[in-house]
């Protein structure tokens, strides 16, 4: 006999009471779902150690704005709007949900503390979330099936389609909320004495109008069918959930609480172990699956497949093997596969040449795109260097990057070009005669240091910069000097590509010339070197990039510049992602060029954050990938795209990747690119920077020249 | 003073341009004597050649010998270790036969041996001065080559004209009984030609040449565009292949494909050796460089300093006004 | 199966101008970077790649001087089991026959089934590998670039001919080869291979170890000796133009045409 107004826990069934049935129910699902997670928490108990800990303060911060706060979803609109709304959903539902599930055990379960009168209140709002993740879930089935978005499709090198599954889950949660409703509305429709009533147009009120007529003992039935319908779903989509992308609901808290906190560099070989230990560490890098940190894995089961980062991806929009959502998602599947529920662990296969493939994991530039738009702030770089630095430990390195390793060791530049030259460029007869720049060395210091690094020093048209630079700091009239040949490569993308040991022999080189030089501050007009400079050396002076330096005098009112020649130019800026993404400097570079009067510009639709790529920098120029087109390509069409006709650079490898792509895709004569520190001196409002150093130029290196100029405040 | 011998190397009856060149060597080393011919293999087609060296050498020894019928180096040694008197020079031209006969013959004939000569500068008593080259062509040297127990030297093709003058008469001396049974450590089992490409670069009377200064494989395009206006075929160096930005079908060289266009742009192309051997037939040669000291500019007829990746697309673009121009 | 290479250190051609020095008797040595003959890295690779497939040890051994020892321990971090330095003054001033006579005296001390050298090295002499052969009156074969182990003592080896054409042979083991670059591709070496085979041990070897007559080797035994080195006063020269590029462009081009090379 079943009676409305019995909670399910008093039904009887057959000879099972409701209390007893639902009670075993609950214990299955937990225990189950504790079994799974611990199952699933076994290979990151094998992996290897991570820092996360520090900071607790910063880290709850972060959790309240990526978590609680979904900051990142919102950057695609469509889908951010949607998993807003059925996040908050569930978080309102989190307790209205606990509170079903106990009343099938302890009939009379309330929350408590919490008032009648809040009760209902919760009540209410719930019936609407409830509704609203229902039709979300419909929406999104719908857009699923009808819109495909593109960037949830799998391209067929990645295996099948993911959409049957997502529908699955779709629905269950769909048929969750409806039983959910169904519960509360049948609860209403056979209580009407108490005046109890749904949120009106919810779906429980929905329910509650459909079953008004139904007899009492039908309504029995149904409230207990909703229920029961409600403890399995919910169950079983609690233990489904550890079995793919949905396991993100659970992990996502933690994934966020222990993100990365800072930005621009890479994790160190092996987190613990100080750069004198190294030579105890075995292996560098990742080869096998063990070798991940516990967070790198715990990133893996957090994935939700949701597409962003290989949407973003300048590799994964050329073709190359690469796409960021794929090292999550085969990763994820590998450690499914080989921790599985019940037996043995097979651990310690090599995953380059398995699951991933060298050239995928060579195609990285290491841009951070994908970083920038996870919603689940998902780490990929520090992946993708581990793995490098595992092929390079086992000597697996296409031949076309051995040959720019080797001269950086040699020589310590990629070229192979003598060390001695590296200065040359300073003394180039036209240059000197306007400027001359000091070499500091023992009996020669200075305030600031120019780091020029490899390709500014070496590459004719780079050195152009290098001498634009050189006179804005004249101008200005820094006290500064250049290292000259004692300067070596910054070593950026060296660590970057894997070469750990090579990048700490450059690295400590550098770091003696700069503490030897005696300098208070470093300015450098290569992004990648300002990046290694500030983020991955330790005890160098601090270090800006000379678009900091020119913002910081423009807003002081200390520098003006002549209008342009040409007012029908239009003008775009391409943030380098060393400077922008992994630095966070926007404004200063644009401050810059907005000061100029008469400048025209514009903002490519994928700007700041979002910038696309240029291609790569130092050793990603030497790499040959397989792609369908330039990433420069497409970022130069996305230039002509805003309507600009001259690119705005302020890195020497952009330089190069946009100058190289405007001659590919046959935009010459329609698109230039010009260096911000070019434009900048160019148009200069000065009065001459006279060398007054009478006599013959001075030999290379050597440390008596002493630079004098008139300067202007 | 001790004989002078000339190895000489043919196929199917041809005999190779070495054979001339050698006899020109011997001359410079000493005037007066006359060089020998050597040569071993079996057939109708050795028969011709022996016949049409009298054409050259006053004197030829042959060796016919059914193993021999394959120019397989580590038996002709063995044969020639037989006939060759002692003290004796030796000359054999240096690209891949010589290098593989050479060496271990000068071992076993207990003579000097001095590889990859281009020039001789004469006797200096019981010394031959020659000149070398090393470090890939940069620097020369001279080398003082002790002769008293005879000399195996390998000369560099090309170096040495023709003399073109036909002997008075001419001996055929068959020394065949001399060498007995041969065998070695090294067999011959069957040679593989190599894949025909799409492109035949033989057929083409201009190539456009590319070598290390094209930098990376994506740059290739800038020299097919400019030979798809000029009607002409890419050709490329060693590096290139190595590198594997063009098939091997493509490579000029010793060990690549001999070609004889009537224009060669040689773009970014230093200009080794190994690389000219594969020219002939006199073309008339454009060298492109960003290396003025390049070793290319020593043998083209016009040389340009300049980088190629801006040259190229800039004539591709000349001849394209040039045809829309003519077009109309 | 035991493989011996011979190795050279050499001027690194791709990260040196090579130029005589301002007396004009030597090429300007200061500031070279040296590194193992690119060739000899090549066979290095592949006989790895052999022991990798039948089972093996790779020696490598050298003939030189302290300095030499580099590239031993670089071919060591290769995965090279042993690296040999065979050093002596009175080695200083070697030809090549005295260079093979060398490593002939260190091969007969040991049982080697294979030996590879480099093709050749910076003095373009291709020399070595086929003298040491004929010394130890073994089978040689030179240019190869393919290597097959057909059973313990025989190969299938690919030489590289003219016109891109491919001659196979069968050799007997025990045998000398010369190795082509392209055959394979190397591995990489990093700082850190190297800094963890720093410590290892490189034996050494002199003429009496070997048991070298002194007058066979070095200066003393040399038939072919270097002179000098220079710059040849410049025969057949280019005509070299002058012009801007744009001038040069349209040149070439009437030069193409000229010569009967535009369609």
């Amino acid at each position: 006999m079943v009676e409305a107004t019995q909670s399910p826990a008093q039904i009887t069934y057959w000879l099972l009471q409701g209390q007893a049935l639902f009670s075993i129910v609950a214990v299955l699902g937990l225990v189950c779902f504790a079994y799974i997670v611990a199952r699933r928490l076994i290979p990151l108990l094998r992996a290897q150690k991570d820092s996360r800990f520090d900071q607790p303060l910063v880290r709850l911060g972060k959790v309240f704005k990526f978590w609680l706060g979904q900051w990142r979803h919102p950057r695609y609109k469509t889908a951010g709007i949607l998993h807003l709304l059925i996040f908050s959903g569930f978080i309102l539902l989190a307790m209205r949900a606990f509170t079903v599930l106990m009343v099938g055990i302890w009939p009379n379960f309330v929350i408590p503390g919490m008032s009648r009168e809040a009760a209902r209140l919760y009540e209410e709002l719930t019936d609407y979330a409830a509704t609203m993740v229902f039709l979300c879930m419909i929406f999104a089935i719908i857009r699923r099936l009808v819109f495909q978005p593109v960037r949830y499709a799998v391209p067929a090198k990645f295996g099948k389609t993911h959409t049957a599954d997502a529908i699955f889950l779709l629905a269950l949660i769909a048929i969750l909320m409806l039983a959910d409703s169904l519960f509360e509305g049948v609860k209403a429709a056979a209580q009407t004495q108490s005046g109890v009533e749904p949120a009106v147009l919810s779906l429980p009120w929905l329910f509650r109008m459909g079953l008004a007529t139904a007899p009492l003992p039908t309504l029995g039935h149904i409230y207990f069918g909703a229920y029961l319908l409600h403890e399995s779903v919910f169950y079983f989509l609690l233990c489904y959930r550890p079995f793919g992308i949905q396991f993100h609901v659970e992990t996502s808290l933690f994934n966020i609480y222990f993100a990365r906190l800072q930005k621009g560099t890479v994790k160190p070989v092996r987190w613990g172990v100080s750069d004198d230990h190294l030579d105890e560490v075995k292996a560098f890098g990742v080869k096998a699956f063990e070798d991940f940190t516990w967070k790198h894995m715990l990133d893996f089961y957090s994935c939700a497949d949701c597409g962003r980062c290989s949407d973003s991806c300048p590799a994964n929009a050329v073709g190359r093997p690469l796409s960021p959502r794929f090292i999550s998602i085969k990763a994820r599947d590998y450690a499914f596969q080989h921790y599985p529920m019940f037996g043995h662990a097979s651990n310690g296969q090599a995953l380059i040449g398995s699951i991933y493939s060298e050239d995928e994991i060579w195609s990285c530039t290491t841009c951070g795109a994908c970083e920038e738009e996870c919603p689940l702030l998902i780490e990929n770089i520090d992946k993708i260097v581990d793995m490098r630095r595992g092929m390079i430990d086992d000597g697996k390195v296409p031949q076309s990057l051995q040959k720019p390793l080797k001269a950086l060791e040699s020589r310590g530049n990629p070229y192979g070009k003598m060390e001695k030259k590296r200065a040359d460029w300073i003394n180039a007869k036209d240059f000197q005669q306007t400027c001359k720049l000091k070499t500091l060395g023992k009996n020669n210091g200075a305030d600031t240091l120019y780091f020029v690094d490899s390709i500014t020093s070496y590459d004719d048209r780079m050195q152009s910069i290098g001498r634009a630079t050189a006179k804005i700091l004249a101008h200005l009239g820094v006290d500064f000097g250049v290292l000259g040949a004692a300067e070596k490569d910054s070593g950026h993308e060296v660590r970057r590509f894997g070469e750990e040991t090579l990048y700490m022999a450059l690295r400590d080189h550098n770091t003696a010339a700069i503490r030897a030089s005696g300098v208070r501050r470093i300015v450098t007009a290569d992004p990648h070197a300002f990046n290694a400079l500030k983020n991955d050396y330790k005890d160098v002076p601090p270090v800006e990039h000379i678009s900091q330096t020119l913002a910081r005098e423009v807003r002081a009112g200390k520098i003006k510049f002549n209008p342009l020649a040409n007012a029908h130019d239009v003008y775009t800026y391409h943030d380098p992602c060393y400077l922008g993404r992994h630095n966070g400097v926007y404004d200063d570079p644009r401050a810059v060029l907005d000061a100029i009067p008469g400048l025209k510009r514009v903002e490519m639709k994928r700007s700041r954050d979002r910038s696309f790529c240029c291609g790569g920098g130092g050793l990603m120029l030497f790499y040959e990938p397989k792609e369908e087109e330039r990433i420069g390509v497409k970022r130069v069409r996305m230039a002509a795209e805003a309507g600009a006709n001259i690119i705005v650079t302020a890195c020497p490898f952009c330089m190069v990747n946009v100058e190289d792509a405007i001659k590919v895709a046959g935009l010459e004569g329609k698109l230039t690119a010009i260096d911000l520190a070019e434009l900048a001196e160019r148009q200069l409002v000065r009065e001459e920077c006279r060398a007054t150093l009478p006599g013959r130029p001075s030999e290379p290196g050597s440390t008596e020249i002493q630079q004098q100029f008139v300067t202007r405040r | 003073m001790a004989r002078i011998f000339s190895y000489i190397v043919h196929k199917s009856g041809v005999i190779d341009d070495s054979a001339v060149e050698l006899a020109a060597a011997a001359r410079k080393i000493d005037p007066a004597i006359s060089p020998v011919a050597l040569v071993t293999g079996h057939g109708a087609g050795f028969d011709a050649v022996c016949s049409a060296l009298r054409n050259t050498y006053s004197e030829i020894w042959t060796v016919s010998n059914q193993a021999l019928a394959y120019p397989n180096a580590e038996l002709i040694r063995k044969a020639l270790v037989k006939i060759v008197p002692p003290a004796s020079i030796v000359l054999v031209a240096h690209e891949h036969f010589g290098i593989d006969l050479a060496p271990g013959l000068s071992v076993k004939l207990n003579s000097s041996y001095v590889p990859d000569v281009l020039g001789i500068e004469g006797l200096e008593g019981s010394a031959l001065k020659v000149v070398r080259q090393e470090f890939g062509g940069m620097v020369s040297t001279h080398v003082r080559c002790d002769i008293s127990s005879g000399a195996v030297l390998t000369i560099r093709p090309g170096a040495f004209k023709s003399l073109d003058t036909a002997p008075a008469s001419s001996t055929v001396i068959d020394k065949s009984a001399e060498v007995d049974a041969l065998t070695a450590g090294r067999r011959y089992l069957h040679t593989i030609a190599p894949e025909t490409g799409a492109v035949d670069i033989t057929k083409h009377a201009v190539l456009v040449s590319i070598g290390r200064g094209i930098q990376e494989k994506d740059n290739v395009p800038i020299a097919e565009e400019l030979a798809e206006e000029l009607g002409a075929a890419v050709s490329c160096s060693r590096p290139v292949v190595d590198a594997k930005w063009l098939e091997k079908s493509r490579q000029v060289g010793s060990s690549g494909k001999t070609v004889k266009p009537k224009v060669y742009l040689a773009c970014g192309i230093s200009g080794s050796f190994q690389h000219l051997a594969g020219l002939k037939g006199n073309p008339f040669i454009i060298a492109i460089n960003k290396n003025p000291k390049a070793p290319i500019f020593q043998v083209a007829d016009i040389g340009i300093v300049d980088d190629i990746l801006e040259f190229l697309p800039e004539m591709t673009t000349k001849v394209r006004e040039m045809h829309s121009v003519s077009a109309k | 199966m035991e493989i011996l290479v011979c190795a050279r250190r050499v001027p690194d051609t791709s990260e040196n101008e090579i130029q005589l020095n301002s007396a004009g008797n030597d090429i300007e040595r200061e500031d070279l970077v040296y590194s193992i003959n690119e060739a000899d890295n090549y066979a290095v690779e592949e006989a790895l790649q052999i022991a990798n497939r039948v089972g093996g040890n790779v020696t490598v051994v050298s003939v030189g001087s302290d300095e030499d020892e580099e590239i031993l321990r670089r071919e060591m971090a290769m995965g090279a089991s042993r690296g040999v330095l065979l050093t002596d003054d009175g080695f200083t001033g070697s030809d090549g026959r005295g260079i093979a006579a060398i490593l002939k005296a260190f091969v007969q001390q040991a049982s080697y089934d294979l030996i590879l050298t480099g093709v050749q090295a910076e003095s373009g002499g291709a020399q070595v590998g086929g003298m040491l052969a004929a010394m130890l009156d073994w089978p040689f074969a030179s240019l190869v670039n393919s290597i097959e182990v057909l059973d313990q003592r025989k190969l299938k080896i690919t030489r590289e001919i003219e016109g891109g054409n491919k001659e196979i042979s069968e050799m007997d083991l025990p045998c000398v080869l010369s190795i082509q670059t392209g055959i394979n591709e190397p591995r990489y070496v990093g700082m850190r291979g190297i800094r963890a085979v720093a410590s290892l041990p490189v034996p050494t070897y002199s003429a009496s170890d070997l048991r070298l007559d002194p007058a066979t080797v070095g200066a003393a035994g040399a038939k072919v000796k270097r002179v000098d080195y220079f710059v040849p006063a410049l025969g057949k020269r280019a005509e070299m133009l002058t012009g801007g590029r744009e001038e040069n462009v349209a040149k070439v081009l009437e030069l193409v045409a000229a010569k009967g090379g535009l369609k």
